[in-house]
């Protein structure tokens, strides 16, 4: 792990001013131990050898009171401070993360389901607050106090500032040479150790089917088996990470023990003061607290960055470049052999189809399910980009295409319409059927409902337009989204299944709204499940493929079938 | 958080080790700062180098057994706590044994068992994060205080005083602001993360319609609240070091303030004046971890009262007291009347209909030995209930008798002896296939094994398995299609030789040639054993003895596929939508794939 990953500077750019204030406040700090340590000897030194009484150091008592309500002070202004900064960095990776989701298109983030990027960019980024907190200021504070305490040291004492200065550098040297040495033990056993973890887990999941099989009573040995083996690996783990702090520990307390017991020797010796061996002792442990407080907070650091470097690793895949060229309007859809294969799939998802589509003419798409119907719409919207063939529109390539204009055109009815309304946390029938035409007034979102063949059922409800779109049944909400797609009046029409879970009565309405529309010199490309669709359709395109492939359902042997019939009962 | 004090309570012995060498390792950080003040103050007096020889020692002593002794109490303090853990974990799981499936259905979500497991792993941080630091600094103030009233004991009823605000105050302080700041932003972040969710899950939706740019204007709007809200409790959140910060200047003033008329009164020995200044600052280093611990105990707290609502939640099922003896087979199944509902609602029914409302109302069912029964409906209808019911796992009203016995007058165990389930989502063990596979038969041969994954249709599959029955299937079975899963788990079945089978929608989540595939296979591998066939898709219907068809909890017709083809209502509605995807097909078969029709 790097201390501070360059990314963070880059994309939360609020890390870089926090960054130059902890150094500040950092020189502060120094500035401020150094001078307690001074006040603090002063006064005991000459109390001590009865130079002072309480009056005459009283002075000094009230600028060391002064010196610790300072470094209280500018300990609250650096921690608050990295509170604000980490609410800040937060919010700016969180508004590009989600902007470059958006930008990746309707299948998102490779290898990420919504859900997952939801919960990384709330929850999973407030790991981040203890990296702001604790660790980076306190990263800073270790590298400025302790070189500001050994120039002071080396001002007021040589002995002293070379055992300083030979310990101080040991401790990463140290703690590289135990990680370097232990590293291979400890990868093994972390191995070990996420599978034990993930074990309990699998267990809990798995307790229904246990219960079925009635091996749910007999698992407490397991788990206590389980529990003893993860405490052992774990034991081993720790014994060696726990090594490494054992060393900077007893570096640093053997460190400041040799500077006491030289100091006491030279103090009897004569070589020394009393008034700079105590400051030195003093200072002394301050070279070192630090460095240790970085160890001690670099786990929780670690939490915050790894999910910082999730962000990251989000925000380094590739939006596709969109094309510039405005759309021809109502053009011909041309399908030069288009098919597409994800990446990391065997199979193609869709194999490549070859068809023209005119405008103003209603095409069905036909095909076995999982044949690539769906993905072809896709293409057409411009979510995902042929791997083979190409789309044109008219004779201007769809890659070259500004899809947002593009898509302006089109309507689209997905196969699981999600009746989103941006800023509307329940999103009522109104705000949905408004997605694509936000001004659009109550006459024109009736006569969209009224053309998708809904406005009967909506009218019937208590609330009419404005009942909660998650509240209708799955046949009201597809043609609710049927209505969603025609309110800006599109140029052509896409419908994925529309007429699914339609029982006749409505399954008629919607193929009447198709047929209107297609008179109405709109393109329809409907995916189609029903004949009473593709019967009403001038353009039938057969999408997927003759080969039959069925990886899943292997033949039966005949001749294992009767092998095993005396276990039957 | 009694459960967790009970589990780590069997630990008192290794964490009262773990605490002793705590306190021993702050003591001794402690008395490194008291005993080289000391050393230097007496040295600058002159003595002879000799005379500083024990105070020499020492410090080095202090200086060693500070990190051996902190060394040894993070080993033994982290053994004991994994230990508790062990124990606690044992604890949960027997009870959620009984809770399964029906009682931990509002847990049934994967996010949502993970993050009880979690809250389980929380426990390790009640001894270590919480108990030992805490014991530590209170025994090493305690100590300290001693010491300096022996002193001056003007200087310990100053640290006293101080110590005891750092210990107790502070940290209730900083966990109080904790628990505010989180208050205030809860309703925030949840707004956020709702509008997070919505855009992500229709970004499809948004792209199509242009409305990117308005979702998300007002996510950044959200963001906006939520960091300024957070901007706003920074100041209260930064206040735990500060505080702890200015705490340790009182106690070293004030003692220097106490000390220092001693010592002019010639009540104290000027050698001693550093060490009253040195203690203060040390002792405080000891405490100022605590409003740390006073966090990490709040979110135990938190944890702990997750892990109560489910160890709290009713018993699903309740078991005789006297169960009689399983009736002699065969069995033959009768259900009169069957009521049923889910208790306490869960969070997320897997059917709809409401709460506590029945949702199996008055079914009869008869199932005799060797017959094979479809029991079909719309989602929602209560099918799955019904199989929860026949397992056991849900209680009822009504009768449902094996061979003449209720099965409620049974022991719940015994009944899963006799009647076998496969569900939709049968669980896949993250271990090889062979364990797997001795779920069902403990004792069954790698031969017997061979031959049922071959009557599944596994046989291919498992040829190319790289070390074959060792194969390891990864985390919930990642590593496997559906339709292979659905095969093993059948595999599990069929070794499990139970007398009647309940199969409840085995095809869910499968493709429809992969799902068709299936029930094929199925139907022939449970030829003339009782079988329950739960499905909604009539795929292969016309080979099972009878079909009930189940709507709204009720039976609305039962019959051969035949009869219920001729009758009308929703099996042939049914029956008559899926024909028409066989039309299509035929249609199909005149277009070449990847071309057009023009008409």
């Amino acid at each position: 792990m790097r201390p501070v990953d360059p990314r963070l500077l880059r994309y939360a750019r609020s890390t870089r001013g926090f960054l130059i204030l902890a150094v500040v406040l950092g020189a502060v700090v120094a500035a401020l131990v150094i001078t307690q340590a001074r006040l603090l000897s002063t006064a005991i030194v000459e109390v001590a050898q009865g130079r002072a009484s309480l009056s005459t150091v009283s002075g000094v008592l009230v600028a060391l009171a002064a010196i610790f309500l300072a470094r209280a002070l500018v300990s609250w202004v650096a921690e608050a401070a990295a509170y604000r900064t980490s609410a800040k960095a937060k919010a700016e990776l969180r508004a590009e993360a989600i902007d470059h989701v958006l930008r990746l298109g309707p299948l998102g983030p490779a290898g990420r389901d919504p859900g997952a990027v939801a919960a990384l960019v709330t929850r999973g980024v407030d790991a981040l607050d203890a990296y702001y907190a604790r660790y980076l200021p306190q990263l800073v504070l270790a590298v400025i106090v302790p070189l500001a305490v050994l120039v002071t040291v080396l001002g007021a004492d040589l002995i002293s500032a070379i055992i300083i200065a030979v310990t101080l550098p040991l401790i990463p040297v140290f703690m590289i040479l135990i990680g370097l040495y232990t590293r291979s033990r400890v990868d093994r056993q972390w191995e070990t150790l996420s599978r034990l973890s993930g074990h309990f887990l699998d267990l809990v999941a798995g307790l229904p089917t246990l219960k079925v099989f009635g091996r749910a009573q007999r698992q407490a040995k397991a788990i206590n088996a389980m529990g003893e083996r993860y405490r052992s690996t774990t034991m081993g783990v720790l014994r060696i990470t726990f090594l490494s702090s054992f060393a900077l520990e007893l570096l640093a307390s053997l460190s400041v023990a040799l500077v006491a017991v030289t100091m006491g020797v030279r103090l009897v010796e004569g070589q020394v003061t009393f008034s700079i061996a105590l400051f030195v002792l003093l200072l002394a442990p301050e070279a070192y607290l630090p460095i240790r407080l970085v160890g001690q907070h670099f786990h929780a650091a670690a939490e915050g960055l790894g999910a910082a470097e999730e962000v990251f690793a989000l925000l380094e895949q590739e939006v596709p470049a969109g094309g510039t060229q405005s759309p021809p309007l109502r053009p011909t859809i041309h399908l030069d052999g288009v098919g597409v294969t994800y990446a990391g799939r065997e199979y193609p998802a869709l194999e490549p189809t070859t068809a023209d589509l005119p405008p103003g003419a209603l095409i069905a798409f036909v095909g076995a399910s999982g044949g690539g119907k769906s993905t072809l719409l896709s293409v057409l919207l411009g979510f995902v980009a042929p791997t083979t063939g190409r789309v044109r529109l008219n004779d201007q390539d769809l890659s070259e295409t500004d899809l947002t204009r593009w898509r302006a055109q089109l309507g689209w009815v997905p196969q699981h319409p999600q009746l989103v309304a941006p800023g509307a946390a329940r999103p009522t029938i109104r705000d949905a059927v408004r997605l694509g035409a936000p001004t659009a007034d109550d006459a024109r979102v009736t006569r969209a409902l009224a053309d998708a063949g809904v406005l009967a059922e909506v009218q019937l409800l208590p609330e009419g337009l404005d009942t909660a779109a998650a509240d209708l049944s799955a046949g009201q909400a597809r043609r609710v989204a049927l209505a969603r797609a025609l309110l800006p009046d599109p140029q052509v029409l896409l419908l994925d299944e529309p007429t699914a879970s339609l029982d006749g009565v409505s399954e008629e309405a919607v193929i009447a709204a198709l047929t209107r529309a297609r008179d109405a010199g709109r393109t329809v490309i409907v995916v189609a499940h029903r004949p009473a669709v593709v019967d009403v359709a001038d353009v039938v395109v057969h999408v997927g493929s003759d080969a039959v492939r069925d990886v899943v359902a292997l033949p039966l042997p005949e001749l294992s079938r009767t092998t095993v019939t005396a276990r039957d009962f | 958080m009694r459960e967790m004090w009970r589990s780590m309570a069997t630990q008192r012995w290794r964490l009262a080790a773990a605490a002793f060498f705590g306190v021993i390792a702050a003591g001794s950080t402690v008395a490194l700062m008291g005993t080289s003040g000391w050393l230097i103050s007496y040295a600058a007096e002159m003595p002879p180098v000799l005379a500083l020889g024990v105070a020499a020692v020492m410090v080095r002593s202090f200086a060693l057994s500070r990190s051996v002794f902190r060394y040894l109490e993070r080993l033994v303090g982290h053994d004991a706590a994994f230990r508790g853990l062990t124990d606690l974990r044992v604890r949960i799981y027997d009870r959620l044994e009984q809770l399964s499936p029906v009682g931990l259905l509002r847990f049934g979500r994967g996010d949502l068992l993970a993050r009880l497991v979690a809250d389980v792993d929380a426990a390790l941080d009640l001894p270590l994060r919480v108990v030992l630091p805490w014991v530590q600094a209170a025994v090493v103030s305690a100590a300290t205080v001693a010491f300096l009233t022996w002193l001056v004991p003007g200087a310990g009823l100053a640290l006293g005083i101080v110590l005891v605000i750092g210990l107790v105050v502070v940290p209730w302080i900083v966990a109080r602001i904790a628990a505010r700041a989180e208050r205030r932003l809860a309703p925030t972040r949840g707004a956020l993360s709702a509008s997070v969710v919505s855009s992500l899950d229709g970004a499809a939706d948004l792209l199509a319609f242009g409305a990117v740019e308005a979702a998300v204007a007002d996510i950044d709007r959200r963001d906006a609240e939520l960091t300024a809200v957070a901007k706003r409790e920074s100041a209260g959140l930064g206040l735990g070091v500060g505080l702890s910060t200015a705490l340790q200047g009182a106690a070293v003033v004030a003692c220097l303030v106490a000390a220092i008329p001693a010592v002019t009164e010639g009540r104290l020995e000027p050698v001693w004046l550093a060490v009253v200044a040195l203690l203060p600052l040390a002792a405080y280093d000891v405490v100022s971890t605590l409003p740390t611990s006073a966090l990490a105990y709040q979110r135990v707290r938190g944890s702990a009262q997750r892990l109560n609502e489910v160890l709290d939640a009713p018993d699903p099922v309740h078991d005789p007291r006297d169960a009689e003896p399983m009736p002699r087979p065969p069995l033959p199944l009768r259900c009169r009347g069957l009521e049923a509902s889910w208790p306490g609602g869960p969070a997320e029914p897997p059917l709809s209909g409401r709460t506590d409302e029945p949702v199996l109302r008055g079914v009869d069912l008869d199932l005799a030995s060797g017959e094979r029964i479809a029991v079909v409906g719309p989602s929602g209808a209560g099918k799955s209930t019904l199989a929860m019911v026949l397992l056991r796992f849900l209680d009822y009203t009504g009768s449902v008798e094996l061979s003449g016995t209720d099965i409620r007058a049974l022991d719940s165990d015994a009944v899963r002896e006799e009647v076998g389930l496969l569900t939709q989502d049968a669980h896949i063990f993250d271990t090889t296939v062979r364990e797997n596979l001795h779920l069902g038969d403990p004792h069954a041969t790698d031969d017997e094994l061979r031959a049922v994954l071959a009557r599944v249709g596994l046989a291919a599959w498992l040829s190319h398995l790289p070390r074959g029955l060792d194969t390891d299937l990864g985390p919930h079975g990642a590593a496997i299609s559906g339709g292979e899963r659905q095969r093993l788990a059948l595999a599990r079945l069929l070794l499990a030789e139970r007398r009647l089978l309940v199969l409840d929608e085995p095809t869910e989540h499968l493709d429809p040639q992969a799902a068709d595939a299936l029930i094929d296979d199925l139907l022939t591998v449970t030829a003339g054993r009782s079988t329950l066939l739960i499905t909604h898709r009539l795929h292969g219907l016309d080979r099972v003895d009878r079909i009930v068809v189940l709507i709204a909890g009720q039976v609305r017709a039962v019959g051969t596929h035949e009869e219920l083809v001729a009758q009308g209502g929703w099996y042939a509605d049914r029956w008559r939508a899926e024909q028409e995807r066989g039309d299509l097909t035929a249609l199909m078969g005149q277009i070449p794939a990847g071309t057009a029709l023009v008409r």
